[in-house]
């Protein structure tokens, strides 16, 4: 197992994801003789999961079941412990593409935060390409290196613990796409420039909540001659497939003018499969602004 | 330093790219003395061999490219004389006092876009008048039209989905970039992976997975040995390079890819691509598909009684002058021995042709068979649910799969025939809403004209299928039909 490539048995030492339901996943690391505790009983590592093929559906204590899915980053979007707000699936894949990152794609990130987005670059970079992260708070840095570690993708991947605005990202003329989620990202425009490879072409992407935050990026792309200035927002909308009832009404009988009197329909009611938006749905997560650096 | 491994980053003849002039895209290919029509402008990209990528070019007389020098900073209106409202202006369409023919001779006096924009402006009556912002807006619009500049870009799925979307919607069923970008990441394509894909958008979707699966991997290793300044080029292939393949599942003939071009990728990129008509996978699933070589002789012999059809209207029509000239009878044997020799040729040319396409068949058949693909992506104009429910019987347990669908009413069947039939878990129905901003000091707001759809997309994860029958799930996944009730719980 790992987060960058398939593999078809659950093996002592993998990190597996335990579906339990449509809004419930976790995360479990897999060990010789442990035990995990899920609503629906207990699952016990060696004789539930070591050995067996992922995707099995496996029978906890108390009867009820689970199935155990092979990490991928999505999954691991949606079930990693937060330690900051994190970034989700529909912004990651967004910026993915607009960074025109691919296996070999050279990525400098910060913050790091809890990993969600960097697992995704990872995944889309490997075998051949490197992620340099940049993360300011300590333990968070820690705690990324260890679960990059535990998901064996620490090949592919340097963390450093140190603000990007003063000290950037600890790698000159190499980077082909800069990724920031910073409370001030127009401090940090210089640092990524000199991050970026010389040549044209290298694509940076700025995250930002407040609309203030992107104006002041903006500005700053702008004096550092930064090209093809881009901001754009995605949301996601999901749509709760369900059947519904619903009841006609009963009008009397209807009278022809011929005098013959039908009877009224004996059904009550009509049956339709259709779609309904969730009852809230995120309606913001933030600004992304995308740029391209000139040749230097 | 130019020349510093710099080769990758420079057009080079016969390369595929992308024209591009604000947010108009064109896909091209670098070929000698070839004319190209490009905003209502003819120009040859000759010129442009040797440069870097991203350069920007002005067109000039002759439709020759050159360079564009320095970076156009410096506003025309470097007046500084600006009005503060609208409020006594009025648009009666007489305040540019340049007719449509004045501006024609500029053009053909060579002058630049920009000096054309500044005799507009000196010729307005109105543009002293105008808020700072309003002659912004104005010289913007006017560079718009002006200005004959186009930059060559090296193609990429970002650039190339956009050019389609903008362009040629239809080819691709309408499906927009950021669709597509939700696709690419909830398939989890990357490299090493087997992905089967069907699709039905120019080839766009397919060479977006390839791009994403980065090929044959390898990385290039220089060194540099000093005392002779010899450089040692190192090939090397990480372990397990080239497992990864994309298989490419086609209704009728012959895959279509002609979008796949157009992303430029080298040879080896091909290499991992397979395909496999959609009319035998019956025949796979069932075990029955035989891909071994047949019988030569009965090949050979359907084969001449085709290249004896076709030589019969030619036969026919020397059938005269051969009756008539007896002494030319030497000079008809040659000919007929040189007949019988292109004909054995071609039957030569067509068992090769045939074997090789037996060969790629049979591969991809090996693919296949072992039921353990990686992803599923379609995105076609054909009805998704009878797709889906085929091929989703080629993923191996715990794989994502992706639909994309135009129309929503396909993608709710498809999720209720899954739910029906189990064997899959995490489905969602989802689409992205799309917004892009202008930011500019004391203007930010969002772009008035937003795209109205681009399309849907069903996702999920296989799971192992259940043995006993999958009728009495446990636990329902739609939720349950809301009852009238003041609070809802959340999860």
């Amino acid at each position: 197992m790992s987060f960058v490539e398939y593999s078809d048995c659950i093996q002592d030492g993998d990190v597996a994801i335990v579906y339990l339901s449509h809004n419930s996943v976790m995360p479990v690391k897999v060990q010789q003789g442990a035990q995990t505790q899920t609503r629906y009983g207990v699952i016990r590592h060696s004789t539930d999961l070591i050995g067996q093929p992922y995707g099995s559906k496996v029978t906890c204590s108390k009867g009820g079941w689970v199935y155990v899915l092979h990490p991928t980053p999505e999954l691991w979007t949606v079930a990693l412990p937060h330690r900051t707000q994190i970034l989700y699936t529909t912004d990651i894949a967004t910026i993915t593409m607009m960074l025109e990152l691919k296996p070999g794609s050279i990525v400098c990130e910060s913050g790091t935060g809890s990993g969600s987005l960097s697992h995704a670059i990872l995944r889309t970079i490997a075998p051949t390409g490197h992620l340099h992260t940049v993360e300011f708070h300590q333990q968070r840095a820690e705690k990324v290196q260890e679960e990059f570690a535990e998901h064996r993708v620490d090949h592919l991947v340097t963390v450093r613990n140190q603000d990007v605005c003063k000290d950037g990202f600890g790698v000159t003329g190499v980077a082909d796409a800069i990724f920031l989620d910073i409370p001030s990202p127009w401090e940090a425009v210089g640092h990524a420039k000199a991050a970026m490879k010389r040549q044209a072409g290298g694509r940076l992407c700025s995250f930002s909540p407040c609309i203030e935050q992107v104006q002041r990026t903006c500005q700053a792309l702008v004096d550092q001659g930064f090209e093809e200035i881009n901001t754009l927002e995605v949301l996601l909308r999901i749509h709760d497939v369900r059947t519904v009832s619903l009841p006609l009404p009963d009008f009397g009988p209807d009278c022809r003018s011929d005098g013959v009197e039908e009877t009224s329909p004996n059904y009550a009611a009509v049956s339709l499969k259709t779609t309904t938006p969730p009852r809230e749905i995120p309606g913001h997560t933030g600004y992304l602004t995308f740029a391209t650096k000139p040749r230097t | 330093m130019a020349d510093n491994g710099d080769e990758e980053y420079r057009i080079q003849q016969g390369d595929y790219v992308v024209l591009k002039r604000g947010d108009i895209f064109k896909a091209v290919q670098i070929v000698p003395k070839k004319k190209i029509i490009f905003e209502k402008q003819w120009f040859f990209l000759d010129n442009a061999v040797g440069n870097l990528y991203s350069t920007t070019f002005e067109i000039s007389s002759g439709g020759i490219l050159q360079p564009q020098k320095l970076k156009e900073t410096g506003n025309p209106s470097d007046l500084k004389e600006a009005g503060t409202d609208n409020r006594n202006i009025v648009d009666d369409g007489k305040s540019q006092k340049l007719t449509r023919d004045d501006i024609e001779t500029l053009k053909e006096q060579g002058l630049k876009g920009q000096e054309i924009i500044q005799q507009l402006i000196e010729n307005s009556s109105t543009f002293r008048d105008k808020t700072e912002y309003a002659q912004d807006k104005y010289i913007k619009k006017k560079k718009k039209k002006y200005e004959n500049t186009v930059t060559i870009l090296k193609p990429s799925c970002r650039i190339l989905a956009m050019m389609y979307h903008g362009r040629e919607p239809g080819k691709i069923c309408h499906l927009r970039y950021d669709t597509l970008a939700q696709m690419l990441t909830l398939a989890n394509i990357h490299a090493h992976s087997k992905v089967l894909v069907f699709e039905t958008c120019a080839g766009l979707v397919l060479g977006s997975i390839m791009e994403r699966m980065g090929g044959k991997l390898c990385r290039i290793l220089h060194f540099r040995v000093s005392f002779n300044s010899l450089r040692m080029i190192v090939v090397w292939f990480p372990p397990r390079a080239g497992y990864g393949s994309v298989i490419q599942m086609y209704p009728g003939g012959g895959p279509v890819r002609a979008g796949v071009e157009s992303f430029g990728f080298p040879a080896h990129f091909h290499d991992t691509l397979h395909e496999f008509p959609i009319c035998h996978v019956n025949a796979l699933l069932a075990g029955e598909l035989d891909t071994t070589a047949k019988d030569p002789t009965a090949e050979e012999k359907l084969n001449l009684a085709a290249d004896e059809e076709q030589i019969q209207p030619e036969a026919e029509q020397q059938g005269s002058p051969e009756e008539q000239n007896m002494e030319t009878n030497a000079a008809q044997d040659q000919e007929k021995i040189e007949k019988e020799k292109r004909r054995e040729a071609k039957a030569q040319e067509r068992k090769v042709k045939l074997e090789e396409k037996r060969k790629k068949l049979a591969a991809a058949a090996a693919l296949l068979e072992g039921r353990n693909a990686d992803g599923l992506v379609i995105a076609s104009r054909f009805h998704p649910c009878p797709v889906l429910m085929t091929l989703l019987k080629f993923l191996a347990p715990s794989r994502p799969f992706v639909v994309y669908s135009q129309y929503k009413e396909t993608l709710i069947e498809c999720y209720t025939k899954l739910k029906e039939q189990g064997g899959t878990v995490n489905l969602r129905l989802s689409d992205t809403w799309l917004r892009h901003y202008q930011v500019l000091p004391n203007r930010t707001h969002p772009v008035l004209l937003m795209s109205g759809g681009g399309g849907y997309l069903l996702s999920g994860t296989t799971v192992a299928m259940d043995q006993s029958k999958p009728a009495a799930s446990q636990r329902s996944e739609e939720p349950a039909p809301k009852r009238q009730k003041v609070k809802d719980t959340e999860g």
